[in-house]
Order: C-alpha cells, then sequence, then structure tokens
C-alpha cells in the first residue's frame, strides 16, 4: 500500500489520540463520561490536523477543474452550464447557490439537491444522457466524473454561509417530511434504518463517533465537508455518494443515482442544520 | 496535458508562507489494477521554485508522495508583489510550470 505523508501524520494524530485516552483511563471500568471525554480528545487532535490540512485541501483542484468545466460550452447542444443553467438563484449564477439547496424547481417538477440539478441541467441544457451520467456517477482512484468537479465547484461559491434549505416551499416541506420517513424506515437484513445509527445521541462505530441527524449539531456534522476529498486513496466524493455508502452500509439495495429518495434524504438532513455555517468543500480521512 | 496547480503565497511579518498544490495521480508502479496488470510508474520527479526570480527550492519528488500532492514552505526576503514560479517535471516527461504573485 501506497504509504504517504499525509498517511504518516494520520498516523500520529490517531496515535496522540490513543495516548489521551489511556492516559486519562482509569483503571477500574470507565464511568461512561470519561469514556466520551476521552473520545472527544481523540476527535480533538483529528480536528487540529483537518484545520491544517484545509488551509491546502486539494479539493480546490477539483473546484477548478468544475469552473472550467461549468464556463465551457459542452455536450451534444454545445452550452456552457454557465449560460443556461439555473441553481435557484437566476441563470449561471453559483454564488449561495449550494447552501440554498436541495429546493423546488418548477422547470422539473422536483426537490433537487445540488448534484440532482446540476444533472438535470448537464441532461435538459447541454444534452448529456442521464444513462451516461449514472454509469459512473462517482470518483475513484483512476477516474473523476465531471459532475464531481462540477458540485465542488458549486460548492465553492457557498463558503462560510448559512444553510438556508427553503423548508416553508411546501413542496420542499413534504421532500423534507418523507426525507424522514425513510431515514426510519427499517428494512434489510440487518433490519437497519438510517436512525439505528444516526438517530440518537452518543453511538459510534469503533472510534468513529456517529451525529445525531435528528439534531441540528448532528446535522450539521453530516452536512459539512460534503463534497469531501478522502486522503486515503485521494478521491474527490460528493454527498450523493455519502448517502449511497450509508444505504451499502445498511445493506440495503442500491439507491438510483439522483433520485427522489436521496434528494429527500438530503432534505431532511441539511433542513435540519438549516442556520449554520457551511464551510466549503472538505477533507477527509 | 496536465492539470494546472494551485499556489497561494502570503506575508506573514517578514517571511512569505507557501503553499503548492499538485494535481498528479502520483503512481508508483507497485499497483495492480482490477485485471491484475501492473499500473506503470508516473509521477513528478523534480520541480523547483523560484521566488522573486531567485530558485529558492530544487526538489526531487519520488513515488512515496502522495496523490495530489501539497507542498509548504516558508521564504525569508520575499516581498509582497514577487512572482513565485513554480514547475515540476514528470517521469514521462509531461511538464507543468504556474505562477502566483506573493500577496
Amino acid at each position: 500500500m501506497k504509504q504517504n505523508l499525509i498517511g504518516a501524520l494520520c498516523a500520529m494524530v490517531a496515535m496522540g489520540g490513543s495516548f489521551a485516552q489511556t492516559s486519562k483511563k482509569p483503571a477500574a471500568k470507565p464511568a461512561p463520561a470519561q469514556v466520551a471525554e476521552a473520545k472527544d480528545a481523540a476527535t480533538l487532535e483529528f480536528e487540529k490536523f483537518r484545520a491544517e490540512m484545509e488551509e491546502s485541501n486539494p479539493a480546490e483542484l477539483f473546484e477548478m477543474k468544475g469552473e472550467e468545466q461549468w464556463k465551457t460550452k459542452r455536450g451534444p447542444n454545445n452550452v456552457s452550464l454557465a449560460e443556461s443553467c439555473d441553481l435557484g438563484q437566476g441563470v449561471g449564477k453559483v454564488e449561495g447557490a449550494y447552501v440554498k439547496m436541495p429546493r423546488y424547481f418548477a422547470d422539473a417538477d422536483a426537490v433537487m439537491d445540488a448534484e440532482r440539478r446540476i444533472v438535470w441541467c448537464m441532461v435538459e441544457k447541454q444534452g448529456f444522457k442521464f444513462d451516461d451520467i449514472a454509469k459512473r456517477p462517482f470518483a475513484n482512484a483512476n477516474f473523476t466524473p465531471d459532475i464531481t468537479n462540477l458540485v465542488t465547484y458549486v460548492a465553492g461559491h457557498s463558503r462560510n454561509m448559512k444553510l438556508d434549505v427553503p423548508l416553508k416551499d411546501p413542496k420542499v416541506r413534504e421532500a423534507y417530511e418523507i426525507g424522514k420517513e425513510i431515514a426510519a424506515f427499517r428494512a434489510g437484513p440487518y433490519d437497519f434504518s438510517c436512525n439505528t445509527c444516526h438517530g440518537s445521541d452518543g453511538k459510534r462505530i469503533r472510534m468513529q463517533n456517529l451525529p445525531n441527524l435528528s439534531t441540528a449539531k448532528g446535522a450539521m456534522s453530516g452536512v459539512q465537508g460534503w463534497p469531501g476529498y478522502r486522503m486515503t486513496g485521494g478521491v474527490m466524493l460528493t454527498h450523493q455518494w455519502r448517502m449511497g455508502d450509508c444505504f451499502r452500509q445498511q445493506r440495503f439495495p442500491e439507491p438510483k443515482y439522483a433520485s427522489d429518495a436521496i434528494a429527500y434524504l438530503l432534505t431532511y438532513m441539511i433542513g435540519n442544520a438549516n442556520g449554520q455555517v457551511y464551510k466549503g468543500p472538505g477533507i477527509k480521512r | 496535458m496536465a492539470d494546472p496547480m494551485k499556489i497561494r503565497a502570503t506575508m506573514k511579518g517578514d517571511v512569505a508562507e507557501v503553499r503548492i498544490l499538485m494535481a498528479h495521480p502520483m503512481e508508483t508502479g507497485q499497483r495492480k489494477d482490477a485485471a491484475g496488470n501492473t499500473v506503470p510508474p508516473h509521477f513528478i520527479q523534480t520541480m523547483t521554485v523560484e521566488v522573486g526570480g531567485k530558485k529558492v527550492v530544487e526538489g526531487h519528488v519520488g513515488t512515496s508522495v502522495s496523490r495530489n500532492p501539497v507542498f509548504g514552505f516558508k521564504v525569508k526576503g520575499a516581498k509582497t508583489g514577487d512572482k513565485v514560479v513554480v514547475n515540476w517535471v514528470d517521469n514521462k516527461g509531461d511538464k507543468r510550470t504556474d505562477e502566483a504573485a506573493v500577496a
């Protein structure tokens, strides 16, 4: 496996974290409160590292690429998204668009998150085929789809803005309520729902704290940092990808790309985080 | 052609802090793809940085450096407006030069 500087730093941070934990843990059975405290120390160490990396986040490289693709005439119709795509703030306007989605788009008669909307524009305005985009919608080690660059570019223009999903819009509200239902829907071989892991406070998988998505703070930590650059493998991934990965971890069937279900779940999640500051494309371990 | 770099250079007191983000796959030549074939090595071999016309870094970069690498360092004696010129050459002979000004 390729060991790199980032990996080494990561390991250092992880070690620092576990030291902090062992030194704090008393010999006897630790009280739950103390475990929580030690866990937070590890998290804090990682936060420091992340803050350092945020200043030079490779996500910016994808933003640059996305900007170029946003402004270039492309597709069978030979139009640019900058002159045809309305993200809710007017044609071609990207400033602050990401934090105001998902929203209802009358031209598509659907509630759409940022990624779904850009896909819609690529299909309807530029003439790309949806099936071609949906065939390989997410990045891997050797390939980053255009849509990922574009989402990263758009998200980068909502840096340090407050999330403002228009929940007062009845269509968006309906999507929010359905999203809430989906989050509570138990199924699959494990009889899991999203809420099994993300519906109450203090849950974790190994050292990974799991946010409670029904609270504003928890929902925010599920929104913050997406789209994100994964240091493991150096891959840029979107919020849509993350939702699909949660489905996979629950052993659910794979959700359809850019579907209603994912848009509704994102409406529920981002809606719950409304009013908090989004820091732009992030960096993930 | 290679994708552009992102260069950020800011004065912190009398020292310029330079951060360079490079877009590169940095293949080690040790990885195998899904079909079991070795992925040929493809990595940045040398890089140079000039600040204000003076060469400040001449670096040899190898396969232990990550994909999309970040380089950061501090330069004494630079001033606002100085041109920062970065260039790299990889093992396939592909190269890239980008520049920015110290802010």
